[in-house]
């Protein structure tokens, strides 16, 4: 499923519809697709309910990243940072510090470049239990590289005593959220805001911190998967029954530590072409570490990997660059498709 | 309002002696460090240490403390010299300084060391991190205070900016900086290599309550110190002068330098010159 756009007036040079560029705030939905709202900020309120130590802090994002229903519901319990990245990390390291949970949100070009050195001494090397939410993952948004965090899984997976997550959906983020807090450490999540497709509740699913779950199994290709690419693989695995190729979707949302046991066990049943699929560049995020995985360990599947190319992305509508860079459901089902032949 | 084990009848002149001597110690041990800069920030350490702050030696992470956070990481060796003469750090632990597996590596990190609050040494951290802490204790209804001190050269960096502008927006008046102008960045004088005069009027146009003085005035340090505590509704920044190398005359004389060149044989010099300055 695409997610949704409008259209515009005037039609591309490949004679589609031409598409505006998507909103700050898009959906990564599809049209019809189920979703929920919030779900972040409505399990973060949930939470504080029931845990005092947790305090919400933005740097002029609370309403970009759900954290305004927190503060809507927490008001004395959600610190205003301003525009200021550095000052956030540092200040939720001191608050940390102080035995509290402080769950700090930006865009996650900003935690993962500005605010780097800030994470990395005072919140990561100090080892403060600073929850990290992360709003416009990997491509994610339609206003070019400077909104765009395509290699942040990369940057914080380098970094020591980080544990990093890439949710699916609704039904997941939900469960994150308190599993982030049971962690006592720094946690980096990658969040999905404002209506968030609703997809792994019909597979039973239930997060674990640190485990891959095998949503649906398959003989002749395994997708590996983490975050919107696990919604993309599973459609992609139902579009491919019509090709009566068999598809299986191992789901990874714990990007660091990574389920090895799982993921070497799954790769190593023989005869099945293994794809990982990720929302981030094909520089040292999930496919890299898989491969990583299987090298060291002589596990040697066929392999292949599907991520965002090694460049500055175009700014646009995000069906055209999903489908322009490879991560749509249509690319990944041609792409297995040639790569059977 | 001090519990150091020495009592309260040991001077504040004895005890900003007693922390150069220990840091030109450890100068010793390593054979470098930034001996020049711990001289110079000794009478503020003495201040805050035997004077304005509350801890418990024995109980380094007692939540009753004043909380410390040394910004600029590289003044660990001063730092240390204080938690030894407060009486946290043994002072046998000295000879370590710098060495492998020793708890007091030069560059300053919180999971090293008792009474280390922060892992300085990335510079401009600790004033953001201060911020988060008086939040926390203000949370908490601790009476605790932060202190946080940081050099001249951080003054360049945006993030200590940010953090200024945060403090006076929070109205943290559990925050006491103290900035070390001792105009000596790496690169050389901080007035040159970035100019950030007029630092009172500067501060003072962000909501701080700002007090510029004479750093190595002890009386004057601590009437800051006091008039800092008595503030209420607004942070408060110490801008402390300094000279470095403050207390050896041939050190206070040499050629200024972040890092100042100290021969083999000139740290028992050294001892010898602020010996023959031992106040009583």
């Amino acid at each position: 499923m695409k997610p949704a756009a409008k259209n515009g007036s005037a039609k591309s040079d490949t004679g589609k519809p031409r598409l505006t560029t998507s909103a700050m705030i898009a959906s990564i939905a599809g049209e019809g697709q189920r979703t929920k709202p919030a779900p972040f900020g409505r399990a973060l309120v949930e939470l504080a309910k029931q845990d005092a130590s947790i305090v919400g802090m933005t740097a002029d994002l609370g309403k970009y990243t759900d954290l305004h229903i927190f503060a809507q519901a927490f008001p004395d319990r959600y610190y205003q940072m301003g525009m200021a990245e550095q000052l956030l990390f540092g200040a939720a390291s001191g608050v940390a510090s102080e035995g509290f949970t402080p769950f700090a949100t930006t865009y996650a070009v900003f935690a993962s470049r500005r605010a780097y050195d800030f994470i990395h001494q005072t919140i990561a090397e100090e080892d403060r239990n600073v929850k990290i939410v992360c709003a416009l993952p990997g491509l994610t948004s339609g206003y070019g590289p400077s909104h765009q965090a395509t290699e942040d899984l990369a940057l914080f997976r380098a970094m020591p005593n980080m544990v990093v997550i890439d949710p699916c959906d609704a039904h997941e983020i939900e469960q994150v959220v308190p599993a982030m807090a049971r962690h006592k450490g720094p946690v980096y999540m990658r969040l999905l805001r404002g209506q968030v497709p609703l997809v792994l509740d019909e597979y039973g699913y239930k997060f674990e911190l640190g485990k891959a779950k095998l949503l649906r199994d398959g003989y002749e290709v395994l997708f590996i998967s983490s975050g919107i690419m696990t919604m993309r693989a599973l459609e992609a695995a139902k579009a491919l029954e019509q090709d009566r190729i068999d598809v299986g979707v191992l789901h990874v949302p714990t990007i660091k530590p990574l389920d090895t046991a799982t993921i070497l066990e799954a790769c190593a049943k023989p005869g099945r072409l293994v794809v990982v699929a990720e929302n981030h560049t094909v520089n040292g995020g999930l496919g890299e570490a898989v491969a990583g995985l299987l090298m060291r360990e002589g596990v040697h599947p066929a392999f292949r990997m599907i991520g965002l190319p090694d460049e500055f992305l175009a700014a646009g509508a995000l069906p055209t660059l999903h489908d322009r860079y490879g991560i749509s459901t249509d690319a990944l089902c041609s792409k297995v498709k040639d790569w059977l032949k | 309002m001090s519990n150091a084990p020495l009592g309260y009848n040991v001077s504040l002149e004895r005890r900003a002696w007693n922390i150069r001597r220990h840091a030109i110690l450890m100068g010793e041990v390593q054979g470098q460090g930034y001996i020049a800069q711990a001289l110079d920030i000794a009478d503020v350490l003495a201040v805050a240490y035997f004077h304005a702050m509350r801890y418990q030696p024995d109980d380094p992470d007692w939540e009753g403390r004043d909380r410390f956070l040394l910004s600029n990481g590289h003044y660990a060796i001063a730092l240390y010299a204080a938690l030894i003469e407060a009486g946290i750090i043994p002072e046998d632990e000295l000879e370590t300084y710098g060495s492998d597996e020793s708890r007091l590596p030069m560059s300053g990190m919180a999971s090293y060391t008792p009474g280390m609050e922060m892992s300085g040494g990335s510079l401009g951290l600790g004033l953001s991190i201060a911020v988060g802490k008086c939040l926390g204790l203000k949370r908490k209804g601790s009476d605790a205070s932060v202190y946080t001190l940081f050099s001249d050269g951080e003054l360049d960096e945006g993030s200590v900016w940010e953090a200024i502008m945060s403090a006076a927006h929070y109205g943290l008046d559990n925050l006491i900086a103290v900035v070390d102008v001792n105009n000596q960045q790496a690169d050389g004088p901080s007035t040159k290599v970035m100019g950030f005069e007029p630092l009172t009027e500067k501060l003072e146009a962000f909501g701080w309550f700002t007090q510029r003085v004479d750093g190595n005035d002890l009386s004057a340090v601590r009437a800051a110190f006091d008039a800092a505590r008595a503030q209420a509704g607004r942070p408060s920044m110490i801008i402390a002068d300094t000279l470095m190398g403050k207390g050896v005359p041939f050190l206070e004389a040499r050629e200024k330098n972040h890092f100042i060149r100290v021969e083999a044989h000139e740290w028992q010099l050294a001892l010898a010159a602020l010996d023959e300055r031992k106040p009583s």
